[in-house]
């Protein structure tokens, strides 16, 4: 960070001696940049502003008394200065059926997350390096059609999948993947997850030196052998950096839960609970403020802890395709 | 807590599971007869990835495909699904809603992006003025959805506003106004909240094609007397062009999917409905499987013009390669 406005001061020196000795058209060249830089940074400023000003407001809100939040503007919340927690005890609380119950949803939505990011890095990275390093017939045509299927709508998956779990995967009173827990919701968001994270990482284990790979094999190592000891140490960035994406993908869901989850306080996030909320009972704002903000609390904590890695898996995927 | 120990079990037992299977191939890989071992090896580790993307979305994309030609008893009814889209006004406004989003979506978000990447390229506290604006990212749609209805809250005229936007027209002498309620302007303001979302993802992207830009490039036009924005125009678009390529394809593909705004918003009332939405109202509210189905049926037609292109771009790039 500090390194970067050094940098500046050093560019603009040589250009203010220019300026002492050259006299007016330079100048007038430097009055109209100036403009220009100031015009640019006034417009960077109202669009941080923007962006940033609703999700403050909610913030501050959800720290208001009901009657305040209900009565004026969280910007008053400048001069009459009430805040509570009460909001956060009451949508957290396992009351009754009418309590938004939130804390059971939100154990939900860890326990599809984890194991749905697992599952999808583990089975993409094995497709990954077989589609980068194995040998074997009509590779790159079938890696390109496992890339188009990424854009294949979720949408139109979602009936035919529903009904293979719920009436083809089932014999007797056996369901292979049982409703009411969480086992549809793992298979269904590594299906969906798998195509992005082929690619992605097939991008990084294709960068891999072959010689690598090759002393391995000489050294009479199996797939098996490669895999686990060579290509996942090296590409753990990658592997991290797609994993921090899936579960943030998993964990803001709505689509995939409202399908598969059947709605319950057993097996639904707290993504599909909010919606609830806000659909049923839209005038609750201190329940709605607090509660989305008990929603956002964990992918804003990856996001600002992890943006680092976060970025750059983007722009590994990002910049090539 | 009983609840949560019996979640936290089932955790356990999902991944106990998937870690039993993939080490059973692992072993089986490991222990293949020397003729074709190559061939199992390569087998055993894409058939997991491959398997799910067969019957998860190659199946169910057919299958969704035949759907659209039945009624809701399953009779086939050739191409009335269709007509009934292209018929009834109320399909009309969806697909016309879709077609605004997916014009504005993508053209809005990159371009305020990449206006933001320009303006704050090495100033002071760019990763600070860069995060602020990526943030939303990590917030999910459902999240996104309070936030901005918040902002957009109505009160009557004799009331105190509490939302920001209401407030502003307030102060400047105007009416407040039902922003998500008045066709067919709410459109629009639903559409601002997926901007909101996107315009990070390409400035961010964008921002790290533009540093990529040789030093030399820029000297040279500045040497030539370029202005801020002829070097804009005739230097930096050209040079990332392809950056800004894969930035709107990506902001597209997610516009024509876009499902949780609209849902938790206005469910898809008051004329702002889009074809991912009335998807899955008419496939899972309405006991219309047919109609949803033709639904996914346009959606994927809408999204293969992008699959074809970037297939080709892929195709060459591993030509190159």
């Amino acid at each position: 960070m500090s390194t970067v406005p050094l940098h500046n001061d050093k560019e603009l020196l040589p250009d203010v001696k220019d300026d002492a000795t050259t006299g007016t058209p330079t100048m007038q060249k430097r009055v109209r940049q100036r403009l220009t830089s100031r015009g640019a940074t006034a417009a960077a400023i109202i669009i941080a502003v923007i962006w940033t000003v609703p999700t403050f407001g909610l913030l501050i809100s959800s720290f208001r008394p009901e009657d305040n939040i209900k009565g004026n503007g969280w910007w008053n919340a400048i001069i009459d200065r009430q805040f509570t927690l009460e909001n956060y005890a009451d949508v957290l609380s396992p009351g009754g059926s009418q309590s938004p119950n939130l804390l059971s949803y939100f154990v939900n939505s860890l326990a599809i997350v984890i194991p749905g990011t697992v599952f999808t890095l583990v089975l993409g990275a094995m497709a990954a390096y077989m589609f980068a390093w194995g040998r074997f017939r009509g590779k790159d045509g079938l890696f390109i059609f496992v890339f188009a299927l990424q854009i294949v709508p979720l949408q139109m998956a979602l009936i035919p999948l529903l009904q293979l779990f719920t009436q083809v995967l089932k014999f007797g009173d056996f369901q292979v993947l049982p409703s009411g827990t969480y086992a549809q919701l793992w298979v269904a968001h590594t299906i969906f997850g798998l195509p992005l994270a082929i690619f992605l990482l097939h991008n990084f284990i294709a960068e891999i030196p072959g010689e690598v790979i090759e002393a391995a094999r000489v050294d009479g190592a199996g797939h098996s052998t490669i895999f686990w000891r060579i290509i996942v140490p090296l590409a753990t960035p990658a592997l991290a950096s797609f994993g921090i994406f899936q579960f943030l993908w998993l964990w803001n869901d709505l689509l995939v839960a409202l399908v598969f989850s059947g709605g319950g306080a057993d097996v639904a996030p707290i993504t599909q609970r909010l919606a609830e909320i806000q659909g049923s009972r839209g005038g609750e704002w201190q329940r709605l403020t607090a509660g989305a903000f008990v929603s956002i609390i964990v992918p804003l904590a990856v996001f600002f802890g992890l943006q680092r890695y976060f970025v750059r898996g983007l722009l590994a995927g990002g910049l090539k395709g | 807590m009983e609840d949560f120990a019996d979640k936290g079990l089932q955790v356990v037992v999902g991944l106990a599971i998937f870690a039993a299977i993939i080490g059973l191939i692992m072993l089986v890989v490991d222990r293949a007869p020397k003729s074709g071992r190559e061939k199992l090896q390569v087998a055993g580790f894409l058939a997991p990835a491959l398997i799910l993307l067969a019957v998860g979305l190659v199946f169910p994309a057919l299958q969704t495909s035949y759907l659209s030609f039945t009624d809701r008893n399953g009779d086939f009814v050739g191409l009335d699904n269709f007509v009934w889209m292209f018929t009834q006004p109320e399909a009309l406004v969806t697909l016309r809603n879709t077609l605004i989003w997916v014009v504005l979506v993508p053209l809005l978000a990159s371009s305020i992006g990449l206006a933001y990447a320009v303006f704050i390229d090495r100033a002071r506290g760019e990763k600070a003025l860069k995060a602020l604006v990526f943030m939303p990212m990590a917030i999910s749609f459902v999240g996104a959805g309070v936030i901005w209805r918040f902002v957009y809250a109505y009160k009557g005229a004799e009331q105190d506003q509490i939302g920001l936007l209401n407030q502003i027209l307030v102060w400047l002498g105007q009416e407040p106004k039902q922003f998500l309620l008045d066709a067919p302007e709410n459109t629009f303001f639903l559409i601002a909240v997926m901007i909101w979302i996107q315009t990070g993802f390409a400035m961010v992207v964008l921002s790290a094609a533009i540093k990529g830009i040789p030093t030399e490039i820029v000297e040279a036009a500045r040497l030539d007397g370029a202005s801020a924005w002829q070097q804009f125009r005739n230097v930096t678009i050209p040079t990332i062009r392809g950056s800004l390529i894969v930035v709107i394809t990506t902001i597209t593909i997610g516009t024509l999917k876009v499902f949780d705004i609209v849902r938790t918003m206005t469910a898809g009332q008051y004329e702002t409905s889009v074809v991912a939405n009335e998807m899955y109202t008419q496939a899972f509210r309405a006991g219309e499987p047919g109609r949803g189905a033709a639904l996914a049926l346009v959606l994927f037609l809408m999204v293969l013009p992008v699959v074809v292109y970037n297939a080709r771009l892929l195709r060459k790039q591993k030509e190159i390669r």
